[in-house]
């Protein structure tokens, strides 16, 4: 645990302004030269409840959330004090001071809004004996007061922020920057005013007795704060997507939206239909007549989607679907992330069908493979599926923006010129064959319609070269063979062509392995190098290649360990079910951490993980987590 | 050069041309009404100018599914039910295509009746064809939605207990701006209605009455039909919605009692299609997204721009 970050955590009810404030409080940061990286928790309410964003910042790469937290800001809830609510909720007034002490580490500091709550309020809950046991400091602050005098009540997230920055002695400018870019007139005046006030009480009024103080750090280059919806969002448009039909559904809303808002501006479509069959077909629809389309949902709309996922299977339609997932089975924890719907995603849909599967471990991979799934998707002919969480969803941190510096792919992939078509093969009534290949990898090119010389039917069943359907055994092994035999030839080119997705860390040679997927990547990065550190040899693997399967890469790794702890936030182990459904082996080497109570994975818990498992100690691990044996244990 | 050269070509067109060569050949049952579609559609579309490539046709699953089988366009065979949301989003992708979309009453109003709603609400510009046989034809005889009350079948043996769906005034309702029933034993109104549709900028709707001689024998579409256009005892005004619907619950209350009405029930010339709608919120370009993938000079905005930038 390093002493030089700040993990400020502002909490508060669900509507309460958490997520803009901490939104900009983050940019502010990342603006005087830190590393930052959010983490946003949230209950499925739309006002009221309690919630909270905690925002890591650091004089070096962050990774993850990091391990509990440094600095409390507690608004009080301003939505439990509506009588009306009271009744349904109860008094949730206290929550965010109450519901978070038990996070907060040693020697760290508190600031509540004494303008919500009164001192019987926080004498309930033995705040000053809690205090001295930790060596928190805990200041009290009438922040509504203060926002009440210059305007409107809402504004003591200002308050809030200005009393902070005075706390950890940061500058004011970057925070005026942005308010200024964000609002302007009376609104700003005033806010600038609270800010100043709430700033100045800090030595005036308030005595400073803690040490924490903003972490210093410098960027040599031009950055960018980017959730993990912003970053598919902008590889889809790098990638040439210009269509997208959705329903909303908690957490690929975000990304819905984002394009939705962007795509007027660059001559895209963004559609909201009836359900989530009719936003995937809608896709293929598009797809089929020539648009980069895409469409996405979580697990419950996901279900809906495996028939047109089947269907552009089939007719060979082009197609990037998104599954971001959320605790399951059926509506499950709809605000809470879990890696539950892996198997679905690999296996949904009827018959031998395939699809290529994409699960990225960072925000900067979310950009890039987004981008790949529309490269392979339309060179390939085939569904592509980006699954990711709620987790890598709602997280930010910031990027280099030369990152961005690359040229866009608008391309069409395998789909034929009328020049091209012209010379393809057609059938005698002049039928374009467009499901028969020439070439090695299984792909035989499109047309669209409207083109001239490229008529053929495109059909969810069985089919003939020019579409008719067909029942005729040869013609169905033969397609059958041509489909399956496109996994191979994308195996081929990710392998060949393309930087590897897998991401890999830690002591080289090192004789125990932590493997991972997805969201959890960055926690189990960090966790490597923590125990390297600690004078453990230890390395790390985070795959991002479901389907097909990384098969040489991950053997590799898995030969070169003695061990494996494999993570990921559900309760079956499907990740370590696919590896050996992959390769067929390593099933006495691997055992599982696992995490399903709703919230992802510290780093801590996973150092507290291998030294559970390497110890072979009699123990469960103390965090909410869970080791499942190796195969044969 | 444009990439899609087929579309608008202008040139005599032979009815031949949508025939596909010897292969397939029709797998319906003798005497099926779906045989009637099939005709009707062959001799509108050269008689509206349209070419088989620029036209897409985008049927559901059904012995009605397989129209386009037998129809030599540009044709999407899709899913059980989900014709009109793959159909409306080709004609969102490229406006500039014929979509005319196709299936069963199974298809569309059964398994299809929320895409059908909302296909229709929304306006957009392309043909609905609903081959109405009033049952389940490919999967051998169910009851379907517009079967009669007390409709008997391998399901329901006991004779159907629910009323049938009433296509007309579920379309009118929905938001359809042109919506005609015809039928396959009067071919000629069929083919005028059909070129009525492609031509309506908007959701056309056609009710279009199959007989299905194999599982519904009982069904009333072989009695002489009454062409609500033609006759003097129908006199009502299709613009107006008012008359419209009630002409329609009028010719929906006695269908499965022997008078078959057909003919068109509603035009509405006014109301913009769906397109135009959305290009005039800004919500869709001037030019066809799928032109704009051939198009050398395109501009593609990068996402780049988008960022929140700082050092
Ligand atoms: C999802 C799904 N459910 C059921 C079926 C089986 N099925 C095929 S056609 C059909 C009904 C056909 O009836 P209709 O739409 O009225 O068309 P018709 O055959 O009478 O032309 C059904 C239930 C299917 N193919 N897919
Ligand atoms: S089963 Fe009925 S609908 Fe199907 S082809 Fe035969 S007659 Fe036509």
């Amino acid at each position: 645990m390093s002493d030089d970050e700040l993990i400020w955590r502002i909490a508060g009810g669900s509507g309460d302004g958490i997520d803009s404030t901490s939104q900009n409080f983050a940019k502010a940061l990342m603006r005087s030269g830190l590393d930052v990286f959010t983490h946003r928790h949230y209950p499925s309410r739309i006002r009221g409840g309690h919630t909270y964003v905690e925002i890591r910042a650091a004089g070096h790469e962050v990774q993850s959330r990091g391990d509990g937290y440094n600095f409390l800001l507690a608004l009080g809830d301003s939505f439990a004090r509506n009588p009306q609510e009271e009744a349904y909720y109860g008094n949730e007034e206290l929550k965010p001071l109450s519901e978070n002490l038990d996070d907060l580490r040693e020697g760290g500091v508190i600031v509540y809004d004494e303008g919500l709550l009164t001192e019987d309020d926080v004498a309930e809950l033995d705040l000053e004996e809690k205090a001295e046991e930790n060596g928190w400091h805990v200041y009290p602050v009438d922040l509504r007061g203060l926002a009440k005098e210059h305007g409107r009540e809402v504004m003591r997230n200002t308050a809030g922020v200005g009393v902070t920055a005075g706390l950890l002695e940061m500058d004011l400018e970057h925070i005026e920057d942005l308010m200024s870019d964000a609002m302007s007139g009376d609104v700003l005046e005033s806010n600038l005013d609270i800010l100043h006030e709430a700033y100045e009480m800090v030595g005036d009024e308030i005595e400073v007795e803690h040490d924490l103080r903003a972490p210093e750090g410098e960027h040599d280059a031009e950055q960018a704060l980017l959730s993990g919806s912003n970053a598919i969002a902008y590889g889809a448009i790098d990638g040439g997507c210009r269509f997208i039909a959705g329903y909303p559904m908690t957490p690929w809303t975000d990304v819905f939206t984002i394009l939705s808002q962007n795509f007027p501006k660059m001559g895209g479509v963004s559609e909201q239909v009836e359900d989530e069959i009719a936003a995937a077909a809608l896709a293929v629809g598009a797809s089929h007549a020539g648009a980069k389309a895409m469409s996405g949902s979580s697990g419950g709309g996901f279900a809906l989607m495996s028939e047109p996922l089947g269907l552009a299977e089939m007719t060979e339609t082009p197609l990037v679907l998104l599954e971001s997932m959320r605790a399951g089975p059926s509506t499950g924890m709809p605000t809470k992330p879990e890696q539950g719907d892996l198997e679905f995603v690999l296996y949904t849909s009827q018959g031998d069908s395939s699809r290529v599967v994409f699960a990225p471990g960072s925000i900067e991979e979310a950009y890039e493979q987004t981008r790949l799934a529309f490269h392979i998707a339309w060179e390939y002919q085939i569904p592509t599926i980006i699954i990711y969480d709620q987790k890598l969803s709602g997280e930010n941190t910031n990027v280099d923006v030369a990152f961005f510096d690359r040229e866009p792919e608008p391309g069409l992939g395998s789909t034929l010129t009328e020049e091209e078509l012209a010379e393809a093969a057609h059938d005698n009534s002049g039928k374009f064959k467009r499901f028969q290949h020439e070439s090695e990898n299984g792909v035989s090119p499109r047309s669209l319609p409207g083109q001239k010389g490229g008529r053929y039917l495109a059909t969810g069943n069985e089919h003939s070269p020019v579409g008719h359907i067909s029942e005729d055994p040869d013609n169905r092994v033969y397609q059958m063979d041509r489909r399956l035999q496109k996994l191979e030839s994308i195996r081929e080119e990710l392998d060949e062509e393309h930087e590897s997705n897998q991401a890999a860390f830690g002591d080289d040679d090192a004789e125990y392995g932590i493997i991972t997927w997805g969201s959890s990547q960055g926690a189990v990065q960090e966790a490597v190098e923590r125990l390297n550190e600690q004078g453990h040899a230890v390395k790390g693997l985070g795959v991002s290649d479901m389907m097909p399967f990384p098969e040489a890469e991950v053997t590799d790794f898995l030969e070169s360990v003695d061990e494996a702890m494999v993570v990921e936030m559900n309760a079956t182990a499907q990740f370590r079910g696919l590896i050996q459904k992959e390769l067929g082996r390593f099933g006495e080497k691997m055992t599982s951490l696992l995490k399903y109570n709703g919230n992802p994975f510290e780093p801590a818990e996973i150092v507290e993980g291998y030294e559970v498992n390497l110890a072979d100690e009699d123990r469960e691990p103390t965090a909410q987590v869970r080791i499942e044996p190796a195969a044969g244990d | 050069m444009s990439a899609f050269n087929a579309i608008g070509e202008e040139r005599e067109i032979d009815r031949e041309e949508f025939t596909p060569g010897v292969e397939p050949q029709p797998t319906w049952c003798p005497g099926c009404g779906d045989f009637g579609v099939l005709k009707a559609l062959k001799q509108a579309l050269p008689e509206v100018g349209k070419t088989p490539e620029e036209v897409l046709t985008v049927t559901g699953i059904g012995c009605s599914g397989k129209l386009n089988s037998y129809l030599d366009t540009y044709g999407f065979h899709t899913i059980h039910g989900r014709s009109l949301p793959v159909a409306r989003a080709a004609k969102l992708a490229n406006p500039e295509v014929e979509v005319i979309a196709a299936g069963g009453d199974g298809d569309g109003y059964g398994i299809g009746g929320n895409h059908f709603i909302h296909t229709a609400r929304e306006n957009h510009d392309m043909t609905y064809i609903v081959f109405n046989n009033e049952i389940f034809g490919l999967t051998k005889g169910q009851t379907s939605p517009t079967s009669p009350k007390g409709h008997k079948s391998k399901t329901q043996p006991s004779g159907s207990a629910k009323s049938p769906l009433r296509p007309l005034s579920m379309s009118l309702n929905a938001g359809a701006t042109y919506i005609a029933r015809t039928a396959a034993v009067n071919p000629n109104q069929a083919k005028e209605i059909i070129k009525e549709a492609i031509e309506h900028d908007g959701f056309a709707h056609i009710d279009f009455l199959t007989q299905c001689p194999t599982w519904n024998k009982d069904a009333r579409q072989y009695v002489p039909y009454i062409d609500v256009q033609e006759s003097d005892d129908y006199d009502f005004d299709v613009h107006d919605r008012e008359e419209a619907a009630r002409m329609m619950r009028e010719t929906e209350d006695v269908l499965n009692e022997g008078t078959v009405l057909t003919g068109r029930y509603y035009v509405d010339d006014e109301s913009p299609s769906y397109s135009q709608e959305k290009k005039a919120v800004g919500e869709m370009p001037e030019q066809p997204v799928a032109e704009r993938y051939f198009d050398e000079d395109a501009e593609w905005e990068r996402s780049y721009d988008l960022l929140d930038r700082h050092v």
